[in-house]
């Protein structure tokens, strides 16, 4: 597949970004500054992502909550305009096609954001499985995306825009607004686990937005920040990763997402899997090592000397200091203080089952 | 970045620094530090633990991943720094004060590079 770039690829090389691949574009996976202070910064400042990897599709449409109700597990009947709903997408089996942001622009138009590596795949099974008076469009080229990520994120856009420009409530977004004199969309949403805002902004405009961002954050400890520091922000805030704690294969009931899971609705594609599948074997949980080492993704777990299942993210956590990791697990040793063993590259570290979110703000 | 001219290097970004001709300590080079990242665990071999030139004896994590470090020299491990256990950081602040082990009995030293050839093989790879 052809490696695409972001409107800000030109900035991220300016700013010494490290450039890798991921999920089809070349993004800065940190900066010279390094993973952890920029971890810090969205923790306890401000941190600056370019998210414009991710895919941004309109469904429009006197049909449109009909089929955003077929398609995706959550619940889209009642809603106000501006208001943003996670879900994720089953497939007929009940495994996961992708998980998703729908938010409502107006009763009848949608703005759904997915993750980029599934662009494509969601586009065709999205129009695949709709059907009736709605029109899908993919218009993730015409849009870029910042996210502002930190306890200082609020004061920050209020030196760039006005007060009723920015969403008081979390999960909530404000359509056709300005900020800096630049168009964009302001959601108070994110996936670091603590305050902030994504911005949506038109590809032409999203360097200038960025650059403004930064000039305007820097007195708050405003610093851009890479993709390594977004992967262990989001798994210190225990929140899920297409690809790791959800997959084709991975429910989302597995993954601990049954509040996203309307098993009530009168129908959605995956629901009859589920039902017929009842309570998961297994499920998510998060585990904390006890003894010195790092579990990584897909390492064995075990529990009396038998295995029970496989983590799916792991890494040092900087902010709660120290290593934390996901797994898929039987649901028996699932409990809160359970001792396992994590197998890291031939050793077995002792883990402990403890709550999620490691951090919660 | 800096490369002191009386350590010897490796292709693998290896430091030793000889004390006498059969004893060395031994670390990684900034250049491997500042690839690597934020440092934030090491594994390390224990007093008596054979070296072998060119095979891994440590490892290394950064917040995204783990890398292997790879013996420069054929030798037995005499000590090893246990500091490094409690503060990883310290690889990244002073790599050439972050020694890994001590590692007596050396042989093996055909292929270490001086400063000057150690920076040139970096500036061909850039």
């Amino acid at each position: 597949m052809e490696i695409r770039r972001t409107p800000l690829y030109e900035a991220h090389v300016r700013l010494g970004g490290r450039m890798v691949e991921f999920g089809g574009y070349e993004m800065p996976v940190q900066y010279p500054t390094g993973v952890i202070k920029e971890h810090m910064a969205v923790r306890e400042a401000c941190g600056l992502f370019d998210v414009s990897h991710m895919g941004e599709v309109l469904l429009e449409g006197p049909e449109a909550v009909k089929n955003l109700n077929h398609l995706l597990t959550n619940d889209y009947t009642v809603m106000e305009d501006g208001q943003a709903r996670y879900s994720p997408m089953c497939n007929e089996q009940g495994g996961t096609v992708d998980d998703l942001i729908v938010y409502r622009i107006s009763p009848e138009r949608y703005f759904i954001v997915v993750n980029a590596s599934n662009r494509e795949k969601d586009v065709a099974w999205m129009r695949d499985h709709i059907s009736g008076q709605v029109k899908l469009t993919d218009v993730s080229d015409s849009w870029g995306q910042i996210a502002l990520q930190g306890p200082k994120a609020q004061e920050i856009l209020e030196k760039l825009t006005e007060k009723e420009n920015i969403p008081e409530k979390s999960y909530h977004a404000l359509f056709d607004r300005e900020v800096g004199g630049i168009p964009c969309i302001v959601s108070r949403t994110g996936y670091t686990g603590s305050d902030g805002f994504e911005l949506y902004v038109p590809a032409s405009r999203t360097e200038e937005l960025w650059n403004l961002l930064l000039e305007a954050g820097r007195e708050y400890g405003l610093i851009p920040c890479g993709l390594g520091a977004r992967d262990t922000l989001r798994l210190e805030a225990s929140m899920p990763l297409y690809g790791h704690e959800l997959s084709e294969t991975i429910s989302p009931l597995t993954a601990g997402l049954g509040y996203f899971v309307k098993m009530d609705k009168p129908d959605f594609i995956g629901k009859a899997a589920l039902e017929a599948a009842g309570k998961p074997a297994q499920r998510r949980v998060g585990l904390r090592a006890l003894g010195r080492g790092i579990p990584r993704e897909h390492q064995d777990v075990y529990f009396n000397g038998q295995k029970v299942g496989q983590t799916t993210s792991g890494t040092h956590c900087p902010y709660i200091g120290g290593p934390a990791a996901m797994a898929i697990i039987d649901l028996a040793c699932g409990e809160i203080g359970t001792k396992v063993e994590v197998d890291v590259r031939g050793r077995r570290i002792e883990a402990e089952v403890v709550k999620m979110p490691f951090y919660k703000k | 970045m800096h490369f002191p001219k009386e350590l010897k290097y490796t292709k693998t970004h290896e430091w030793v620094r000889f004390t006498d001709e059969n004893t060395a300590y031994i670390g990684i080079t900034d250049y491997a530090q500042d690839q690597l990242g934020d440092l934030v665990f090491v594994n390390l071999p224990a007093p008596g633990d054979a070296l072998t030139a060119g095979e891994s004896f440590a490892d290394v994590e950064s917040v995204k991943a783990v890398s292997d470090v790879n013996a420069p020299v054929t030798g037995t491990v005499e000590e090893v720094n246990e500091e490094l256990a409690d503060a990883p950081e310290k690889m990244n602040e002073s790599p050439y004060d972050a020694w890994f082990v001590l590692a007596s009995g050396i042989t093996g030293t055909d292929e270490l590079m001086d400063a000057d050839a150690y920076e040139a093989m970096i500036a061909s790879e850039a």
